[in-house]
């Protein structure tokens, strides 16, 4: 069986008057599995919109190649747009219609019945706000009528572009699950977010992407086993003498402020033997490596949200 | 997950498509109150207004001062001035420029001078002409009485069509067209500047419909608009003002269908320019009044100065105002109209492949 996604050498440069040159994408390659759920991961301006752009048809590449489900997105067809959904980044809607006219008419443009749009309204958890007009519903509301609409036509393969971004954590919690629910349907998602959490919650594996590049490609914890960084331990000050402190951190990095003393330590669960035993736990705090630790290692630069 | 699921037919699919996309593109349109507003009521307004301002002025008895005896005013007949004596000149035209008289007079002798109002050129010039035909229909009086059997002239006035041009019959058809303009113009520059935000033509391009249908629906939902604003017009035209509508009345239709295409064609150039909604009505408003002004929409053209008129003669609205004239009020058969038909034909189609050829569409 093919690739869902099969994406070789993508460039595409922007040139404005005023801007210059700006490779938006700048030799992006990958290859997304059928049913994985993958992560394009990067800072506002990464270049992910634009590529994800590409890859669906709507932009078309100064060079490379995409095959979606064994095809190439351009020209339009109809047999392809009808196997994938997407959810772009502004909640595209028709003026002045309900939620529930709103998903009725993109079922009738993926030649879906009524009853799979009323279904992917209750999916989303809008079945009770069906009469509301679009305009009226929250962000997070929106965004869930935007992925409902995504999925009327049934498709193997969704693009979810920024979903959460902007919402409140709880309603970004409840899109994630609704996103869980709808990779383990066996449903490809491909998705982009500059939210870390978000990418090592939801991904199988996870692209890197800065500056037009994708930097690495891996899962989550693959990212993080690499890396392998010392996990910092962080307990309140004034609870372990000097003395204690250098032995306890055993040639390991350690750093004693005024509020706090942070150990570096590759083996977190002796370390926190010994302080249990001392006593020592007030203002304990663990910290293994995550994935901001790892955009740092592989592009040289903190994260910034 | 089904994913064998049996797909329609790709031409019935196109047709349920459209379908559904002009249900729903309708649907907004006529749950948005200000487009109904802003298509409907506001030409019928503007007909209201310009209908009672042009409809008084020429129908009621000329308001004329007199500064001292004039003695010419005798021979008029009861009902032709509203004579009003004033004590001198001054006063006579302070109060013609606040427009409380249509005209003054004096005469000295045999000498008879009159001042037209400055502020209402039609109502003045009606004065002056009823004015300058009492002193010659006093002079002929004067010179048979000094030479009986003498021949003199006498001009008879038959006025054409039947009766003069009242103020609905140029109004309906000029207020009609700039109705259609407005909406085109307007419409879909508003609409294009809306994509450029809420991105609703990127996502319907990621559907199996293509952006084909999707226009297709757009601009047919434009030409019924249209059809309905030119029906709601014409028939309060006809029931509250009177304007006796031709047999010829239907072949409306095609033209204002003809001069909406044009009038998107605009609105599609003014959305590429445009980046925001306000930028979108400022353009369009820079491109519709003008247009409106020298195309003879709130007034008869004959009265605007000859290089309006020539300009008139690059503008869709003019033609589309004169066909709709001709075929309406007139009873003109559509064959008489095949000029302006083929003007407004080629107007939209250049500026169709104009707006085509300079749209960005990665901005939409």
């Amino acid at each position: 069986m093919e690739a869902a996604i099969e994406v070789a050498d993508l460039r595409k440069t922007y040139r404005g008057r005023k801007t210059g040159e700006i490779r938006a994408v700048d030799g992006v390659s990958f290859r997304v599995e059928r049913g994985e759920f993958f992560g394009i991961l990067g800072p506002n301006g990464a270049g992910k919109t634009t590529t994800l752009e590409i890859v669906e048809g709507l932009r078309r590449p100064d060079s490379g190649t995409v095959r979606l489900l064994g095809r190439s997105p351009w020209p339009h067809s109809a047999e392809l747009t009808g196997r994938v959904g997407v959810q772009l980044q502004a909640s595209a809607f028709f003026e002045f219609l309900s939620a529930r006219e709103q998903i009725e008419t993109f079922a009738e443009l993926y030649g879906a019945s009524k009853a799979r749009a009323a279904e992917m309204l209750d999916l989303v958890g809008l079945a009770e706000h069906a009469n509301v007009r679009c305009e009226k519903l929250s962000g997070g509301q929106q965004q869930r009528l935007s992925i409902a609409c995504a999925l009327v036509g049934d498709p193997e393969l969704v693009f979810l572009d920024e979903p959460t971004a902007a919402l409140d954590p709880q309603a970004r919690r409840n899109l994630w699950d609704l996103m869980r629910a709808i990779n383990a349907e066996g449903r490809t998602v491909v998705l982009t977010t500059h939210y870390m959490e978000e990418a090592e919650s939801l991904c199988d594996r996870v692209a890197i992407m800065d500056a037009g590049r994708i930097r690495a490609i891996d899962s989550p914890a693959g990212f993080v086993r690499d890396l392998d960084a010392p996990t910092r331990v962080t307990v309140a000050a004034g609870q372990l003498s000097e003395d204690r402190i250098g032995e306890l951190a055993a040639g390991d990095p350690v750093t004693a402020g005024e509020a706090e003393v942070v150990f570096e330590t590759r083996d977190p669960r002796k370390l926190l033997t010994s302080l249990a035993s001392d006593g020592a736990l007030d203002g304990l705090a663990v910290r293994t490596a995550n994935l901001e630790d790892v955009f740092l290692h592989v592009t040289g630069r903190e994260w910034r949200e | 997950m089904s994913l064998t699921a049996v797909r329609e037919a790709p031409t019935q699919a196109k047709g349920k498509a459209y379908a559904a996309l002009v249900k729903a593109l309708g649907r907004g349109w006529l749950r948005d109150r200000s487009q109904v507003f802003f298509t409907l009521l506001l030409p019928l307004m503007f007909m209201v207004l310009l209908a009672s301002v042009f409809g008084s002025s020429a129908d009621s008895v000329s308001r004329v001062l007199t500064v001292g005896e004039v003695p010419v005013l005798d021979a008029a007949d009861a009902g032709d001035f509203d004579v009003t004596a004033v004590g001198d000149l001054d006063e006579a035209l302070a109060l013609l420029r606040e427009g409380e008289a249509d005209a003054a007079v004096v005469q000295d002798g045999d000498a008879v001078t009159i001042y037209p109002s400055p502020t209402s050129s039609t109502s003045g010039s009606i004065a002056t002409g009823k004015l300058s035909a009492l002193v010659d229909q006093v002079n002929v009086e004067v010179l048979s009485a000094a030479a009986p059997g003498s021949p003199v002239l006498d001009a008879e006035v038959e006025e054409a069509d039947g009766g003069a041009l009242r103020p609905i019959q140029y109004l309906a058809p000029g207020i009609l067209a700039w109705g259609i303009a407005i909406a085109g113009v307007f419409g879909a520059a508003g609409t294009i500047v809306d994509w450029k935000r809420d991105k609703l033509l990127r996502r319907l391009r990621l559907t199996p419909a293509s952006v084909k249908t999707f226009l297709g629906a757009k601009v047919s939902v434009n030409l019924l608009v249209a059809i309905g604003q030119t029906a709601v017009f014409l028939a309060v035209a006809a029931l509250v003002f009177g304007l006796e509508l031709s047999p010829w009345t239907w072949f409306a239709v095609p033209l204002v269908m003809l001069g909406t295409l044009a009038f998107l064609a605009i609105g599609v150039v003014i959305g590429g320019i445009a980046q925001t909604s306000p930028g979108a009505a400022g353009l369009s408003n820079l491109v519709t009044m003008p247009m409106a002004f020298v195309s003879g929409a709130f007034w008869p053209l004959a009265l605007s100065p000859t290089w309006v008129q020539w300009l008139s003669y690059l503008s869709p609205m003019r033609y589309l105002n004169e066909a709709l004239q001709s075929v309406v009020v007139y009873g003109a058969p559509p064959t008489a109209v095949l000029p302006q038909l083929g003007f407004l034909a080629a107007f939209a189609a250049i500026v169709a492949l104009i707006s085509w050829r300079t749209f960005k569409f990665d901005e939409l």
